[in-house]
């Protein structure tokens, strides 16, 4: 049976691993990520799990031998953090190109310069568009259950690709939370066994990550894409059985009082819970206020967040990071893109909020949605605004 | 101008275009490339063998008498065999000469 606990979210992120049955981890240490491999690497070193813990100099050579292990047939994990996924970006590429089913924890933190520990959502971002799933957990126990579906939909022969698991650095790395902990013989039940569709051999010899010449090139990046879109739907369909096997059941996109909202936040992550908040209390004082939260973050799921935000006629959109483009955070970036083409015109108003660890409140919230609203009213700018600036 | 297209359907491709026929490379006609061609002068040739393996790639086969001959699919006209050969029995020819 399924047990409550109370744990450091790291450290029951790392048990719900093992759980998972992981064959190889090769990691390298960076805060916030930290205690998670630190843990994996307790558990297999005193028996506890049947693993290759493998030490690595730097987070590019742990994707790198992670990509050597998943091309060997084995279920492989690794965890990182802001600046240790920078320098591992080169490989992740090549992870999802070569369509190696690995999972990664990522522990947001923001990106240096300038220098900068704490959480927001730059490492994210930095990966959005490396044709890797992408999912963002909002709390601990959405973090363990994230993590077994990582594994089922990456190792999906109709997916194949790795898997990353996105958990706001610090703010739930670092929490300890209330959490159900599934046993070995309920994740056995979700959890089929790796059952890889190439792999090396040397008894069938293959070769892995050839060159694509122009003369291929092309179609290597269609089926890239096409199998990224289909992904969703596995993803949706392995959240189902998660549902129905153990009661916890998660989707694309989340709605929080947002059926008959005028007025709808979109955000991501934990600082959704502060949102929540918010909403009950623009709730209480008579506003129609609701959330939609984004769990599926790669493919976009747009079909789902339309459906969700239909009805509003105003969207407040968080961005936990500062994407130097000139035009908006990149959450904001893809509600205008789907919005546009499905011929959708509320107003919307992007916030930058939460960046390298700035704290952002239930009353900023507020005052974010009440601008919102007045600059819909008299025909204020749609543009990007940082909150919590001092001028 | 014709339309470049790929050289298979996307939908045809391998897993991560892995290659699953081993040895398949050995098709790949490197003599396309060549500007100039390794030619022996067997007068000359005292059958070393260096040209066989210095070559990189597999152009040179060794036959009954011994002597080393071209295979011109794979030449791609590198000169390291022209090179190497300690008795200057082979000459790079331009071709179209």
């Amino acid at each position: 049976m399924a047990k409550r606990i109370g744990m450091e979210v790291s450290i029951a992120a790392a048990e719900a691993v093992a759980l998972a049955n992981v064959d190889v981890i090769a990691a390298y240490p960076i805060t916030p990520q930290t205690h998670i491999v630190e843990h994996l690497s307790e558990l297999v070193a005193s028996g506890h799990l049947d693993a290759e813990f493998i030490p690595v100099e730097s987070e590019h050579s742990a994707m790198s031998t992670c990509v050597g292990s998943s091309a060997a047939g084995a279920r492989t994990f690794t965890a990182t953090s802001s600046q240790g996924y920078a320098l591992m970006s080169e490989i992740c590429y090549i992870t999802a190109s070569l369509r190696m089913p690995i999972v990664m924890i990522t522990a947001n933190r923001a990106l240096s310069g300038p220098i900068n520990i704490w959480n927001d959502h730059a490492d994210l971002m930095m990966a959005r568009d490396t044709g890797w799933v992408q999912t963002v957990a909002e709390n601990g126990q959405e973090v363990l259950d994230l993590i077994f579906h990582a594994f089922r939909v990456a190792e999906d022969h109709r997916v194949l690709l790795p898997v990353m698991v996105n958990l706001d650095g610090f703010i739930l790395s670092h929490m300890i939370e209330p959490m159900i902990l599934l046993d070995q013989d309920e994740v056995d039940r979700y959890l089929p066994p790796f059952k890889p569709a190439l792999r090396l051999d040397p008894k069938n010899p293959i070769t892995i990550g050839p060159v694509g010449m122009p003369d291929v090139y092309t179609e290597a990046k269609k089926a890239h894409d096409e199998v990224l879109k289909n992904s969703k739907a596995v993803a949706v369909e392995a959240w189902k059985e998660f549902g129905d096997l153990f009661g916890r059941y998660y989707h694309p996109v989340e709605s929080y009082k947002a059926e008959d909202a005028e007025h709808i936040i979109i955000s991501m992550g934990s600082i959704s819970e502060t949102a929540m908040t918010a909403v009950d209390a623009m709730r209480e004082a008579g506003k129609k206020v609701g959330l939609v939260r984004i769990r599926l973050w790669r493919p976009f799921p747009g079909d789902e967040l339309i459906e969700a935000v239909k009805g509003a006629k105003t969207l407040t959109v968080l961005d936990r990071v500062m994407n130097l483009n000139g035009v908006c955070g990149p959450v904001c970036g893809e509600v205008k893109s789907v919005l546009y083409d499905s011929g959708l015109r509320p107003f919307v108003k992007n916030y930058i909020a939460g960046l390298g660890g700035r704290d952002v409140t239930v009353e900023n919230f507020t005052e974010m949605v009440e601008k919102v609203i007045a600059s819909a009213a008299n025909g204020g700018s749609m543009g990007y605004e940082i909150i919590n600036v001092n001028e | 101008m014709a339309k470049e297209t790929g050289l298979v359907s996307w939908k045809k491709l391998e897993l991560g275009i892995a290659i699953c026929e081993p040895g398949s490379a050995s098709k790949l006609k490197t003599g396309d490339w060549r500007s100039a061609r390794a030619v022996t002068d067997y007068d000359k040739c005292v059958r070393c063998g260096r040209c066989f393996i210095f070559c990189p790639d597999m152009v040179y086969a060794r036959n009954e008498k011994g002597y080393y001959e071209q295979n011109y699919y794979y030449c791609k006209g590198c000169g390291i065999c022209a090179h190497e050969c300690p008795v200057d029995a082979i000459n790079m020819v331009q071709e179209g000469d």
